[in-house]
């Protein structure tokens, strides 16, 4: 991993409310990830994880409630400028089927960036040699290992200089020995001040990687802290039974 | 068996046909197929889009157009379109109801193919429209580059067979009437048949479709073929492959 200069932000989230007709997903949420920090939300399925992660690119606009990026709303601004800002990877990696890998990050570079095709063909080969792939860059995604397709999908949402990336269950669709790998990715992205919102289940991440937790039940944030705190010192019931199932 | 052969396969009517079938049968019947395959896979694409938007004012007319050119049946539509506008604008395309022809079969098909791409934009994973706004593409660019041709890829078979049918189809225009130098095939091997009593020159019509539709029908084969094994992991063919869409992104 190469030591490019990031641009970071602040990211922030008040009081955010979504509801799929009747059912409430989410029931104000506050969260707040400062310049350079790594927040990992954890809790069960169906407790809002993914639904907050994607309020924050506004896949999911909230019926309720106020986004900021470095300290400016956002809620109501451009939608496409807002993801223009935010990365992110997704479970199933979503590469372009139809494109080869190279292609894959030359897409959205010269449509969404505007780079020349060859701006964006350079800048799309380092950021696979960054993520260890430059050797694949003309193979269809589908000829690509389930952890090596999740590389270029971080590669890719990298290349658009994100200044804060979201990972919504990201290794939950691997096989078990492809996760380190891209953990360990992450964590160096951690290290390099990039903002990261994590919604995982890999708990040894959160511990080690983590500025902060965030424990969320039945839409809304149960309990937040240091991953010291929440790990070894839970104080709510829920999250109580919660680590005792999954640790 | 004699009298069989006599009616079907009478060389005489055969080799009398057979000019006019090459020489202007078939450039009409190309023509005809060509140009409504053409006009109808562009509206049709035009239909599948409205079709699948959010707003309700572009989906819902797609709706009725695609329920009625495909409720019809083609010869009705053909010649209310075909008779009919001939009376009302005459003024603007004289009288000549060959355009109306090729009008008629383009509607006809673009509501078939509006629902054939509909079908395939459809089947494309939704995370792929996600990555792409993810990433900041706006929502027609991200029809336009990825979501749209991954879904035509898949639907490139049921699009092959649509053609074959307007192919067949372009006979219909037979009932509205065409000049001499305008005649397809069908109409062309009919016609002899008619002042003849004899079946031969509709065999060889029959013939010179046929010559048109097998390689289509093996075309379709074929594609299918690749879109199947396209899904495998298939090292160097990267970027050569066109066909092979990505069958790990359907999970």
């Amino acid at each position: 991993m190469t030591t490019a200069a990031v641009r970071s932000s602040s990211v922030e989230l008040r009081d955010i409310h979504v509801s799929f007709g009747t059912l409430e997903v989410l029931r104000g949420v506050d969260l707040k990830v400062p310049s350079g920090g790594t927040t990992c939300v954890i809790g069960p399925s169906g407790s809002g994880k993914s639904t907050l992660l994607r309020c924050v690119n506004r896949l999911q606009e909230p019926d309720r409630g106020d986004l900021l990026l470095d300290g400016e709303s956002v809620i109501t601004a451009d939608p496409d400028g807002v993801r223009r800002r935010v990365g992110m990877v997704f479970q199933h990696f979503n590469l372009f089927g139809h494109r080869s890998v190279l292609d894959n990050i030359v897409l959205p570079l010269r449509s969404v960036r505007r780079l020349s095709k060859e701006d964006a063909a350079e800048v799309a080969r380092e950021r696979l040699a960054e993520v260890g792939l430059a050797d694949k860059a003309p193979y269809r995604p589908s000829a690509l290992s389930g952890g090596q397709q999740q590389r270029v999908a971080i590669a890719r949402a990298l290349a658009m200089e994100p200044e804060v990336m979201l990972f919504d269950e990201a290794t939950s669709a691997l096989d078990p020995e492809l996760v380190k790998g891209i953990l360990d990715l992450m964590a160096g992205l951690a290290s390099r001040g990039l903002t990261l919102l994590v919604v995982t289940h890999e708990m040894g991440f959160a511990r080690s990687v983590a500025d902060e937790v965030a424990f969320m039940d039945a839409g809304k944030i149960v309990e937040h802290g240091t991953p010291d705190r929440i790990f070894d010192e839970p104080e709510s019931p829920r999250l109580q039974q919660f680590l005792s199932q999954v640790l | 068996m004699d009298q069989f052969f006599d009616t079907f396969l009478n060389w005489d009517y055969i080799w009398q046909v057979f000019p006019d079938l090459l020489k202007t049968g078939l450039g009409n019947t190309l023509i005809l197929s060509v140009s409504s395959a053409l006009i109808g896979t562009v509206l049709g694409m035009v239909l599948a889009v409205m079709g699948l938007s959010a707003k309700r004012w572009l989906r819902w007319p797609a709706r009725v157009y695609t329920d009625i050119f495909r409720g019809l049946p083609a010869i009705l539509t053909i010649l209310v379109i075909g008779q009919g506008l001939f009376t009302l604008a005459r003024g603007l395309i004289g009288t000549n109801p060959y355009p109306l022809g090729i009008l008629a079969l383009s509607l006809i098909a673009s509501a078939y193919i509006g629902e054939i791409f509909r079908s395939g934009i459809q089947s494309v994973d939704k995370g792929q429209l996600e990555a792409s706004r993810a990433l900041g593409m706006s929502y027609t660019k991200a029809m336009l580059l990825v979501v749209i041709p991954q879904g035509v890829r898949r639907v490139l078979p049921a699009l092959v067979n649509q053609f074959i049918a307007l192919v067949k189809d372009s006979t219909l225009v037979y009932f509205l009437g065409f000049i001499t130098s305008q005649r397809e095939l069908f109409r062309i091997g009919q016609d002899l048949a008619a002042n003849t009593g004899n079946q031969s020159p509709l065999v060889a019509a029959g013939v010179v479709y046929l010559v048109i539709t097998i390689p289509l029908t093996h075309l379709v084969n074929f594609i299918d073929k690749r879109l199947q094994t396209g899904g495998k992991v298939r090292p160097g063919l990267g970027q050569s492959n066109e066909l092979s869409a990505g069958g790990v992104m359907g999970q």
